[in-house]
């Protein structure tokens, strides 16, 4: 296992220079006659981990329903790929919220991938190339004994761990990440985020993070932004957690969290 | 052709009930039939659309009221089409709208209900139609088999070329679009199908009904499997063995076929609510 990551990390590095980013230009969101957000701008490098923090109701999973293009938007997406090309839309993996779905639905944690990965009818066909791909996608979120669980029968970090994983094959240049660990208990919210540290650096991608977890953000974040309708800061943890503004939205909290990021 | 059909059967299955020639097109019937309907109620169940595919029977009657109005197109053929749209209208709506999908559903399924009851009561000429309230073996005409032949091999092309994405759908809606479904054109496939499948069955089973017909045997497979294949296998398999099982006792019984397959179906889905705990993990 070590070494198939070993390997990987020698491809990626060669492919990209670090040089790729993804650049969302004047984004604005409009539903019915409410503003969502308007004219956000971000620039994400990869290998950075961006998280977006602020208060509920800001936008900020409307934000990224709009990179994925489920919501319509105003503004524009470019993608710069390391070699200066592949311009255009980026290949996006998602980890929506915990995920609220009826527990008694006889899918595997085999058929969901085998549903994503193929166009062979998961009802009909079964593929022993298939299940090494999945094993391999699972392993590398700690995860391969699951491959036959009811998606039902898992924990909600054990959940989380098979959507990452899904959302990391085809690796994607952006990795949207809303609020994935939110009522998953300590253990599993430190492996989570121990999967996702390790791909930042391994995989060289680009990652948002939407977190209310703020020490959390201090302590994994390249960068932050403080979405209120609009981008409020935006710079590194310590810059933005020791704001004035940021300290207006979150009171309290924000002092805590500034001790901590200044730690990390 | 369905001479030679005929024939066949009467070889394979040289049973009294075999004898007449309306069973044997109640027989080709349900052969081509319940599997479908076990196929397609898997994702009803799980995609919760059980009421949605109730409102398909409701848009069906508007179907029927508007073909006999219309009265030169074939009524089956009339019927399908009203379907079709009825679903895709629905589907479309739902997606668009803000209201939750059971208003919506509630507000095209009583309207569809209602409008048909309007056009078939003008002029007392209502009893007539009764017989689409529980359904008539009888009405299975030869050239009804053949359009089950090609909605057979349509729906499981269908279902082939879908399920995948059906499935990722059924999952999570966002989570499916981040993986580049198209969420609208899934659906509206599946709601299609739907639409298609009660159109072609409900003058034999019944608008009361042949929603059970979508919903049960998914029902009960749920409680005995873990995974999609044996999901499938079960839903198939439940449909299938209460079509014909139910087919041959309303025969003998003089009942109403289509309530004793579902009644059948029922008495599967209790059984296997009752061995639920030793079979799923």
């Amino acid at each position: 296992m070590f070494k198939k990551i070993l390997h990987h990390r020698a491809a990626s590095a060669e492919d990209c220079a670090g040089l790729c980013c993804t650049k969302i230009e004047d984004f604005s969101v409009k539903i019915g006659r409410t503003d969502i957000f308007s004219h956000v701008n971000l620039h994400i490098h990869c290998g950075q981990l961006t998280a977006i923090i602020g208060p509920n109701g800001a936008g900020k999973s409307t934000l990224l329903r709009a990179i994925l293009g489920e919501v319509s938007h105003t503004g524009t997406l470019h993608y710069v790929d390391a070699k200066g090309k592949h311009t255009g839309h980026p290949i996006l993996g998602y980890v929506p919220q915990y995920l609220r779905f009826d527990v008694s639905s006889p899918t595997s944690v085999m058929d969901i991938f085998m549903a994503c990965l193929s166009t062979r009818p998961v009802w009909l066909c079964s593929s022993k190339n298939m299940r090494s791909r999945v094993l391999k996608n699972l392993t590398r979120v700690k995860s391969e004994h699951l491959i036959d669980r009811r998606l039902g029968a898992l924990s909600g970090g054990e959940l989380q761990r098979v959507l990452l994983a899904l959302a990391l094959d085809p690796i994607p240049d952006l990795l949207l990440l809303d609020e994935p660990v939110s009522g998953v208990d300590q253990n599993g919210l430190e492996l989570f985020y121990e999967i996702v540290a390790d791909l930042r650096a391994k995989e060289d991608m680009a990652i948002i993070l939407i977190s209310h977890d703020l020490n959390l953000v201090a302590r994994h974040a390249d960068k932050v932004v403080l979405l209120n309708k609009k981008v409020i800061v935006s710079g590194t943890p310590q810059e933005v957690f020791s704001d004035e503004r940021t300290r207006e939205i979150f009171g309290m909290l924000a002092g805590v969290s500034t001790e901590s990021g200044v730690k990390a | 052709m369905m001479e030679s059909v005929y024939t066949v059967l009467s070889i394979l299955l040289p049973f009294e009930w075999m004898d007449h020639v309306f069973m044997k097109n109640a027989f080709l019937a349900v052969l081509l039939v319940t599997p479908l309907f076990g196929l397609l109620s898997t994702m009803v169940v799980s995609n919760r659309m059980a009421f949605f595919s109730d409102s398909l029977g409701h848009g069906a009657f508007t179907g029927i009221a508007i073909g006999v109005l219309l009265g030169s197109v074939s009524p089956l053929l009339s019927l399908v089409i009203f379907s079709v749209l009825f679903s895709l209208v629905i589907t479309y709506i739902k997606s668009k709208s803000s209201a939750s999908t059971d208003t919506i559903i509630g507000v095209f399924s009583s309207t569809a209900i209602a409008v048909g009851l309007m056009i078939m009561s003008y002029g007392g000429g209502f009893n007539k139609f009764a017989a689409y309230m529980i359904g008539d073996l009888l009405s299975i005409t030869p050239e009804d088999i053949i359009a089950l032949c090609g909605v057979f091999i349509g729906v499981l092309v269908l279902w082939a070329v879908i399920f995948n994405r059906l499935l990722v759908l059924s999952i999570n809606a966002s989570f499916a679009r981040s993986r580049g479904i198209p969420v609208l054109w899934i659906e509206s496939c599946f709601a299609a199908a739907l639409a298609v499948i009660v159109a072609v069955s409900i003058q034999w089973v019944g608008l009361l009904i042949i929603n059970s017909l979508l919903v049960l045997p998914a029902a009960a497979a749920r409680n005995i499997t873990n995974d999609v294949k044996h999901y499938h296998l079960a839903s198939v398999c439940t449909a299938m063995f209460s079509g014909f099982i139910g087919l041959i006792l309303s025969y003998y019984f003089n009942m109403a076929a289509g309530a004793t397959i579902v009644v059948l179906s029922a008495v599967i889905f209790f059984m296997t609510l009752l061995v639920k705990s030793y079979c799923v993990r």
